[in-house]
């Protein structure tokens, strides 16, 4: 009975009013031999009892803000979140509302997913958002849609750039496997190299070519001539950008990008063992109509006040089914709410500061680490917050090492690029914390 | 009363204006890129941190939520969150744990996905479980991803028939064209069953499988369920139920136990995560022994046996035939799996099916209320929810209209125009955690809205009126595509 607000007299007086005898009378539908089942759980705990079990839990974690000091990134990133975020977060009248279905009720929740979307509009330089994905991967899957639906089946070929974090290529095949996609240049041998080896790929049958900004091994590109060249031969092209990086970097936008997808986690949004997190979805208006997603508009009341609703719905399952642009319904409403309240705060300069910080101590780590002997770097373009460290032996053993040190060293890039360790930075770590690690390595 | 809008926070924002500031940089400074690589301009806003939560606090109050007040939402289960759930998955160690560290140092995690697989088995029946899956309709693409696996898999290649009823939810049919099958729509008998003639003429060896919401939109428990499933086994096709009705089940009966081959479960309806004004949710997948080697990859297991001293340890693996990864890392672990697993916790097997009970309570008593006013096309024991007709006999009044004048009443609409084969449908979900006394009070207004019907029509065509809202003009919205906002023209950072 625990969140059940009924007493027994009053639960007596509604089975009256329904007309049966007993709660169990209501379930006489259901199959006899399978009605009622025992289910094998523990007991049920009160909330005290509940609240130590789970603190338990989580203490048998070690994390990386009071017990490890972590280079890890590789799509997830360390980030100090203004306490702001999650006490706007946690107003019940945010969390607690559903999908803004009925928009006279719903304004706190369509203003600031409109703001969400003008925020990451401007942010990516393109001219529309929608609002949300599940996360950046998915959001990457969901361009591949948006071009198959733009060349209406005709054009089935995905160029897809190897150094597009691995897990997202992952996914990017799942999605695609039911509409008999091509998926083309990631093979392995291509990881070290830049966009130049991807354009050769690029053809008449290809509908879209996704690169990463910067790419999974952390390092800048200007895509123009890339985009340039998919366009000759009529493609679109997703830019899969980082949030963080977009505050310093050129946006894909204004490189001539189709789609400026990614993950806003790094907004405000905590690591949280992998999400949930927030994908980011950016396009040109021409597009809007083959994206997938729900999209908040700005129009009028019938008192004449400014307000939003959900707009072009026909484009979604609950009115399309079988021919909808997507099947998403659920998205990640909270966290973009997270993402605004973030840049709300932080604001141009706050951002700016953020992203300064990341790009200065990644280079201070980068510049102390190569100077270790048998440590290296592939300097052949420059790097954001994360860099490909060469080291003198498996990432793995050098993880393991700097782990009964306390510290998470990076993304092991092995089997395929075995002595090779990706290593972030962001504005967590302190020059204590990289002098640590380089004095781990050095002593290694 | 247009005083009311709020302003963005573009149009709040002042040049020169911070908000939280960074601490300065403790390393030697490096050189930035190359210009060319750098961004000419910012274009955020600049606000104090006062005004970002005076504008969020502003807006909090436009919305209308289940701390608030009743959201008799159908198949959207707005039961209350218990607050427990937020410190829950706020606790410092799930909170800041990476989700590529090593298994070794993330053990709490691990047990708590581990156990929840166990639990959600235990709960449905099945002999899998994947946590991946980020909301319903992703689990849904995911298992019907499996069902095609599977099929493939015998050389079966001639399936391409989904079987979906005409009062599935629009996710089904979605789901099912991302994959390129046909969909082959089964009508409902009067009972508000599928039928089964229809159902039989649909079976041959070209089918995929049949996806059943159970009980379906109409709020009604199939009563043919077993023969059903044996239909569409029997022509080789695979069974898939959707989740996003189970709060009536939990403790009634198992979809495994069915015959069930695959179900999502939605754990932002039926165990309490919170919808968040539109996600994130959390949608994982059940799967019988066939399909389990296909399930998204990975999952997580007892990688060494413990003893009575030392715990097992835990750690990812990747099924046989894996479909593949449906997103990056594995799932909505903090925001989905922890304020779920907290809330099973705190239930246990006989408070789970407190749940369902309470759950169907109230529907069946609100339909016995609102009995005799409004048209109950299905009219029978209902189990979680049910559909009553918007519409009144000598009047133009719709269910649009009975949904936005129960705002006035301070309440939130049930779901309209759905399920589709309801003319007018209103969809009520009161859920278990409602007193009678406010399903009474929402009875009282549903009945004093259909008497207004007849005697002032005007006042629901008009509706709301008390709201600080009014009717928003969805065309305007459509047409001009104003879908962002900018800094005003000539705003400078000087």
């Amino acid at each position: 009975m625990t969140y059940i607000p009924i007493s027994p007299a009053e639960r007596d007086a509604m089975l009256q009013t329904v007309g049966v005898k007993t709660l169990d009378d209501l379930f006489d539908a259901i199959p006899k031999t399978h009605r009622f089942p025992q289910l094998d759980l523990p007991p049920a705990l009160t909330e005290m009892e509940a609240a130590a079990h789970l603190a338990d839990m989580a203490s048998s974690n070690e994390n990386v803000r009071q017990d490890l000091i972590s280079f890890l990134g590789a799509g997830a990133y360390n980030h100090y979140i203004p306490s702001v975020v999650d006490h706007i977060l946690r107003r019940g009248e945010f969390y607690t509302a559903y999908t803004p279905y009925q928009p006279e009720i719903s304004q706190g929740t369509l203003q600031a997913i409109f703001e969400y979307q003008s925020l990451m509009a401007n942010l990516t330089g393109m001219e529309v958002s929608n609002a949300s994905h599940y996360d950046g991967a998915t959001a990457a899957a969901e361009a591949a849609n948006l071009a198959y639906a733009q060349f209406r089946g005709k054009r089935k070929k995905i160029v897809l750039s190897p150094a597009v974090h691995p897990q997202y290529r992952e996914v990017i095949r799942t999605y695609s496997q039911g509409m008999g996609l091509e998926t083309v240049g990631d093979d392995i041998e291509n990881s070290e190299s830049g966009p130049e080896a991807v354009i050769p790929h690029i053809d008449e049958a290809t509908m879209l070519v996704t690169v990463q900004y910067p790419d999974f091994f952390g390092r800048i590109y200007d895509y123009a001539d890339l985009i340039k060249t998919a366009h000759e031969k009529g493609a679109l092209v997703c830019v899969v950008a980082n949030p963080t990086a977009l505050a310093m970097l050129k946006p894909p936008g204004e490189m001539g990008a189709d789609i400026v997808v990614g993950e806003a986690q790094p907004f405000g949004i905590p690591l949280w063992y992998g999400g949930p997190y927030l994908g980011f979805f950016t396009t040109k208006k021409s597009y809007v109509h083959k994206m997938a997603g729900r999209l908040v508009g700005e129009t009028m009341d019938a008192r004449g006040n400014r307000s939003y609703v959900l707009t072009l719905t026909a484009r979604e399952q609950h009115i399309k089914r079988e021919r909808a642009t997507s099947n998403i319904c659920t998205n990640q409403g909270l966290l973009a709410l997270a993402a605004a309240v973030y840049v709300s705060v932080l604001g141009r300069q706050g951002l700016r500061e953020v992203a300064n910080l990341c790009y200065q101590k990644a280079h201070y780590a980068a510049a102390e680490l190569e100077k270790l002997k048998g440590f290296s770097l592939n300097r052949s373009a420059p790097f954001f917050h994360e860099f490909v460290l060469n080291t003198p032996k498996p990432a793995g053993e050098i993880n393991r090492y700097l782990l009964d040190h306390g510290v998470l060293g990076g993304y092991d890039l092995g089997p395929g690029m075995k002595n090779q360790l990706l290593v972030a930075v962001t504005e967590m770590n302190s020059k204590d914390e990289i002098d640590t690690l380089v004095a781990l390595l050095k002593e290694m | 009363m247009a005083n009311i809008v709020e302003p963005t926070i573009f149009e709040l924002s002042s040049p020169g204006r911070r908000g939280v500031t960074m601490p300065a940089s403790d390393v030697p400074t490096t050189d930035l890129p190359p210009q060319s690589l750098l961004r000419s301009d910012l274009p955020l806003p600049e606000l104090a941190e006062v005004d970002v939560v005076r504008h969020y606090m502003k807006l909090s109050t436009f919305n209308y939520s289940v701390d608030g007040g009743f959201y008799p939402l159908g198949s959207c289960t707005m039961k209350y969150n218990p607050k427990i759930n937020e410190d829950a998955c706020r606790l410092p160690g799930f909170l800041f744990s990476h989700p590529l560290q090593p298994a070794e140092t993330a053990q709490g995690n691990l047990a708590l996905m581990y156990e929840m697989q166990e639990w959600l088995k235990e709960i449905s029946g099945f002999a899998g479980v994947t946590l991946q899956p980020a909301a319903g309709a992703h689990g849904e693409f995911a298992g019907v991803l499996m069902m095609a696996a599977y099929h493939k898999s015998r050389g079966d290649t001639r399936r391409v028939k989904m079987l979906i009823p005409d009062a599935a939810h629009g996710t089904n049919p979605a789901s099912v064209g991302m994959l390129g099958f046909t969909v082959v729509t089964i009508p409902s008998d009067p009972r508000g069953n599928v039928d089964l003639e229809a159902l039989k003429a649909a079976c041959d060896d070209t089918v995929v499988g049949m996806m059943l919401t159970n009980p379906n939109t109409l709020g009604m428990f199939d009563e043919h369920i077993e023969d059903v499933i044996k239909m569409v086994k029997d022509c080789g096709g695979l069974m898939y139920g959707d989740g996003a009705n189970l709060n009536a089940l939990l403790g009634i009966v198992r979809p495994g136990d069915l015959g069930f081959d695959v179900m999502h479960f939605n754990l932002h309806k039926t165990f309490s995560v919170p919808h968040g004004g539109g996600g994130p949710g959390s949608g994982p997948v059940g799967v019988s022994q066939r399909l389990a080697d296909f399930l998204p990859s990975p999952l997580v297991d007892i990688v060494e046996e413990g003893d009575d001293e030392i715990a097992p340890l835990y750690g990812f693996v990747a099924p046989k035939h894996s479909i593949g990864r449906m997103k990056a890392f594995h799932g909505h672990f903090g925001g989905g799996l922890v304020r779920a697993y907290t809330y099973i916790l705190m239930h246990g097997a006989d408070g789970l099916k407190d749940i369902a009970q309470y759950a169907v309570l109230n529907a069946n008593y609100l339909q016995a209320r609102l009995r005799g006013t409004y048209r109950i096309p299905y009219d029978r024991i209902c189990m979680h929810e049910f559909v009553v007709e918007g519409r009144f006999d000598g009047s133009d009044v719709r269910a649009l209209d009975i949904s936005k004048r129960l705002m006035d009443y301070n309440f939130h609409p049930p779901t309209n125009y759905f399920p589709l084969i309801v003319p007018e449908a209103l969809m009520i979900e009161p859920t278990e955690t409602e007193n009678k006394d406010t399903l009474d009070r929402f009875a009282d207004a549903m009945i004093k809205i259909a008497e207004e019907s007849q005697t002032q029509p005007e006042l629901l065509h008009g509706a709301p009126s008390t709201t600080r809202f009014g009717r928003m003009d969805e065309v305007k919205a459509a047409r001009e595509l104003v879908l962002c906002c900018w800094l005003p023209e000539g705003y400078s950072d000087q």
